[in-house]
């Protein structure tokens, strides 16, 4: 078999896949308008390529992807659920998607109340005070959360120095509170899934700016303490952080804002189903409660009377995080998916993620092990030690071949608490008949793994490539095609 | 209930699988105290059809740029965007795929991402580009980071003709870690190389180019300058497609390249999801920000690609990661590379000197305005800072009325210059635009004469 070929390599010399216009304003020599020095002196080497070929190269590597349009997508810790057809539609007005950011605030009186609607639902949503729209992604929006836990302590002439991060947090969660320059302290998870409420005593104090939970935590497990966390947490002047990545499990339920978090994100390709496009954009909108208000990223969006503005006057901000206002595009379907939901939509939303991943839980348990076997939220974590143990077969194994019976793999190796992870997580829009396939699809591997353990080892048989050596992809880094002698 | 296929029979064959009663026993470990007792308070649910006409009448409210001719840039730009780039990108392939983990059915994303990086290499003239950033204010955030952790100063020398919103994002990114940016002064619109501005606790010179002013500012000078005393040189750019016809950054001297790439192809989207895009040299990879796809072969020895070198990355390393990012803007990513596929070396020139004459053709004509002029005489690409008889927001006011987004007042963001205003002409304005836009442009400065006239 022939590698998949690039878009450079089926470039020809001459070739134009571009219709542009004839310049009509008066041809002047370049020289006149560019100081000769400083134009291009050898042209890029970019594909020259027909429209068609274009068309047909990508439209062949898109069929070379998984998607959820394509099949379920189980991913834990992504709520990788449907992205409905409408969004898309309602995110490509024109009236949005043409509309520049610095088109003066009396002509764009729409887009921003759009955005002060969203926040407004957004707010009622988390139980919190006042939101940012601002942040590109869930990383993004914990970057804004602890600049503002960290302002709000400047502005009390405070300077604390650490941020206590659970063993199963997310990465970005010990990344973010270095980029803000605080020490990072891990704490331990107990033997039911929960913080260590020990641990966090003793971490506990009065440099202690933030702790940073996700509850649902990425075990699948509701902080069964969080109210008592969040007493102690505050009885040192600390701040609560919710990493919201998993707000699917709890909409309409039961509130972070409620449950003794200052500051949250959330991720709204996650909870509001926004497309991941294939790692991006998403958008990671920051809520917090009264008190942290003052130091939100500009702009915010304010309503006075019936006018929208953007107020950039707020002396306490943590200041800019990105240009302009936001993945305005994503907000726009985030809008479009809580209106067509509404309360009780969102409330069902919980209520099934929730459903269906205790249905996969204990469908699979006899066959897997389930560390944590007590009742989940929107995800579990089972673990295919026993698999490795007994048949020589790894996680991973077992994540490749699960794309030869067509699904995507659950989140490997993640939380690092858990031997041989498999962090399940089938979303609300999954029907009985998806998850039944999915389990007799574990259940045959697994059976595999004892009857046939190289088939496992060596999957995929079935997908484009076969396993990919990253290893080798390290040690000899390739990250772009050059042209040829 | 919308989405969600579990009829109420098969709900209840799940909780008996289950073992439980009810729904509500799944939720039996979340305290009562931190339960919601009532209804969500939100807005009343809206049908398919209703949503749409709603969102749509919101959308008729904003004065977008089929509506208004757009001279205005300033960090996003109204290019040309071909159909075939968003009927591809937009496939639910690549639209609804999460970030590729599971590189055995991701090819199609990763081939598409190794492409991109090789286009913004080429494009940029660099020899490393990421798989993408949040946009390119952040990117530049990131970069002068990244510059820290190099070169281990903590002193970031930066242009004010760099776009003031980059400026303050950097400022955010920074000040945390303790480093210190110090800004540099434009004369005449731009920021002559000095090597005074540095010493030897410089981590990076950062400029912008073409500057947020629309000049040309001398690169090559200030990589000098920078790497003199060790430091590097940073280089944003708000439009990628000045080079097709401008010499890159990369053979200016640039270190590292922080740009935006939504004028590759995305649309305008009210100021995002743009494209952060961040290159460098090969030395400098392991310092880099985001991710990264390399090639390599699969267990039969054929061409594969995988993420890779991402032990920099925050899932691996943690708080020892390069940075935070995680989700990116990898749609965008893929659509820039439709979009550089499709004009190829010829098309991005084309486009590039198609901008440069008709903004040119502009510039002219503004020079010739009575009352109103140029500001800064250096050399622009497509965009330049006019001078205007009346504050330039008002101006902008007027010039709406007859059809014209007419550019960026500058007061907003340097003191001083209330009477300026930064306009930009790409590919898709016409002559007969321009024109007119003239006409009202000189229609609104006298009128603003005579009433400042009358008031006396």
């Amino acid at each position: 078999m022939t590698d998949f070929p690039l878009i450079f390599e089926r470039s020809v010399s001459g070739r134009r896949g571009y219709g542009l216009p004839e310049p009509d304003v008066p041809a002047r020599p370049l020289e006149e308008l560019v100081p000769h020095h400083a134009l291009r002196q050898r042209p890029p080497a970019l594909p020259e390529v027909s429209e068609l070929e274009v068309v047909r190269h990508y439209t062949r590597l898109s069929h070379r992807n998984y998607s959820i349009d394509e099949g379920f997508y189980p991913l834990g810790s992504c709520t990788m659920k449907y992205n409905p057809k409408l969004h898309e539609e309602a995110g490509r007005l024109p009236g949005f998607s043409r509309l520049h950011p610095y088109t003066p605030e009396e002509l764009v009186q729409g887009a921003l109340q759009l955005l002060w609607e969203l926040g407004e639902e957004l707010r009622e949503l988390a139980g919190m005070d006042a939101v940012s729209l601002q942040p590109a992604a869930g990383a993004h929006g914990e970057l804004v959360g602890l600049l503002v836990v960290r302002a709000y302590f400047a502005s009390r002439g405070e300077r604390r120095s650490k941020v206590l991060v659970p063993d199963s947090a997310h990465g970005t969660n010990p990344a973010t509170a270095a980029m803000v320059g605080y020490e990072v302290v891990t704490v331990p998870s107990d033997p039911r899934g929960n913080l260590d409420l020990r641990a966090l005593k003793q971490h506990l104090d009065h440099h202690t700016a933030a702790l940073m939970l996700t509850n649902p935590n990425t075990l699948g497990l509701f902080e069964e303490h969080v109210d008592r966390i969040a007493e102690r947490v505050h009885a040192v002047g600390a701040q609560m952080y919710l990493d919201g990545a998993n707000f699917n499990a709890m909409v309409g339920i039961t509130r972070p804002g409620d449950q003794g978090f200052d500051v949250m994100h959330m991720n709204l390709h996650k909870t509001f189903s926004t497309p991941h496009g294939g790692g991006g954009p998403g958008a990671g909108v920051v809520a917090v409660k009264a008190h942290l208000e003052p130091f939100l990223p500009v702009p915010v969006v304010v309503r006075e009377a019936d006018r929208y503005r953007l107020d950039f006057d707020r002396p306490q901000s943590v200041g800019r995080v990105r240009a302009f206002y936001g993945n305005f595009a994503n907000l726009v379907r985030a809008y479009a998916y809580l209106r067509t939901l509404g309360a009780d939509g969102l409330r069902a939303v919980a209520e099934h993620a929730v459903l269906h991943a205790n249905y996969l839980r204990v469908r699979l348990a006899p066959y897997y092990d389930v560390p944590y076997d007590r009742i989940c939220k929107h995800e579990f974590v089972a673990s295919g030690a026993r698999q490795k143990k007994r048949d020589g077969v790894t996680t991973r194994d077992i994540a490749k071949r699960l794309l030869d019976y067509g699904f995507h793999a659950p989140t490997v190796y993640f939380p690092l608490i858990v031997e041989e992870a498999l962090m399940v997580e089938p979303t609300e829009t999954e029907s009985l008949q998806t998850l039944d396939a999915f389990v007799e699809a574990m259940i045959a591997i697994d059976r595999e793994c004892r009857e046939d353990p190289e088939r496992v080892r060596t999957a995929p048989h079935t997908t484009p490539v076969g396993r990919l050596d990253e290893v080798r992809a390290a040690r000899h880094p390739d990250l772009r095609w050059k042209p040829g002698p | 209930m919308r989405y969600i296929p579990t009829t109420p029979e098969e709900r209840r064959r799940m909780l008996e699988v289950i073992g439980v009663r009810s729904v509500e026993d799944l939720f039996a470990d979340v305290p009562q105290s931190v339960r919601l007792g009532r209804p969500l308070r939100l807005r009343p649910v809206l049908s398919d059809p209703e949503v749409l006409r709603y969102l749509g009448g919101l959308a008729e409210r904003n004065a977008h740029a089929d509506r208004l001719a757009c001279f205005v840039g300033a960090g996003a730009y109204d290019h040309f965007v071909p159909p075939a780039v968003w009927q591809l990108a937009g496939r639910g392939e690549f639209l609804t795929a999460y970030t590729p983990y599971q590189a055995e059915v991701m090819q199609g994303e990763l081939q598409a991402t190794y492409e991109y990086q090789t286009m913004v290499c080429e494009l940029l003239g660099m020899e490393v580009a990421n798989a993408s950033m949040y946009d390119g204010a952040s990117a530049l955030g990131e970069a002068a980071v990244m510059a820290r952790d190099l070169t281990g100063r903590d002193r970031v020398v930066v242009s004010q003709a760099v776009h003031p919103e980059y400026r303050q994002v950097l400022r955010t990114y920074t000040e945390p870690l303790g480093i210190q940016v110090v800004e540099r002064r434009h004369e005449g619109g731009i920021t002559p190389a000095d090597p005074r501005a540095v010493d030897t606790r410089t981590a990076a010179v950062v400029v912008q180019h073409p500057n947020f002013f629309g000049c040309l500012e001398d690169v090559r000078g200030w990589a000098e300058v920078a790497h003199r005393v060790g430091a590097l040189l940073v280089v944003a750019c708000s439009d990628p497609l000045a080079f097709g016809l401008l010499e890159p950054p990369g053979a200016l001297g640039a270190d590292i390249v922080a740009a935006e790439g939504q004028p590759l192809g995305n649309p305008l989207n009210f100021g995002g999801p743009y494209l952060g895009i961040i290159a460098t040299r090969n030395k400098f990879v392991r310092r880099m920000p985001g991710r990264l796809v390399g090639a390599t072969v699969d267990r039969y020895g054929r061409r594969g690609f995988v993420l890779t070198l991402q032990t920099r990355e925050q899932h691996i390393r943690r708080e020892k990661a390069t940075s935070n990012i995680c989700t990116n803007e990898a749609l965008n990513a893929l659509a820039a590379a439709v979009y550089l596929s499709l004009l190829g070396p010829q098309g991005v020139r084309q486009v590039a000197e198609l901008c440069l004459r008709k903004a040119h053709y502009l510039k002219a004509q503004v020079a010739q305005l009575e009352g109103v002029g140029v500001l800064f005489a250096a050399p622009t690409f497509h965009e330049f800072v006019v001078r205007t008889p009346r504050p330039a927001a008002a101006l902008v006011r007027a010039v709406a009325r007859e059809g014209f987004l007419a550019g960026l007042p500058l007061g907003r963001f340097y003191r001083g210059m209330q009477n300026a205003l930064l306009v930009c002409v790409t590919e898709t304005r016409t002559r007969d635009e321009i024109d007119r836009f003239v006409e009202a442009l000189a229609r609104a400065s006298r009128r603003g004469r005579a009433a400042v006239g009358g008031r006396r």
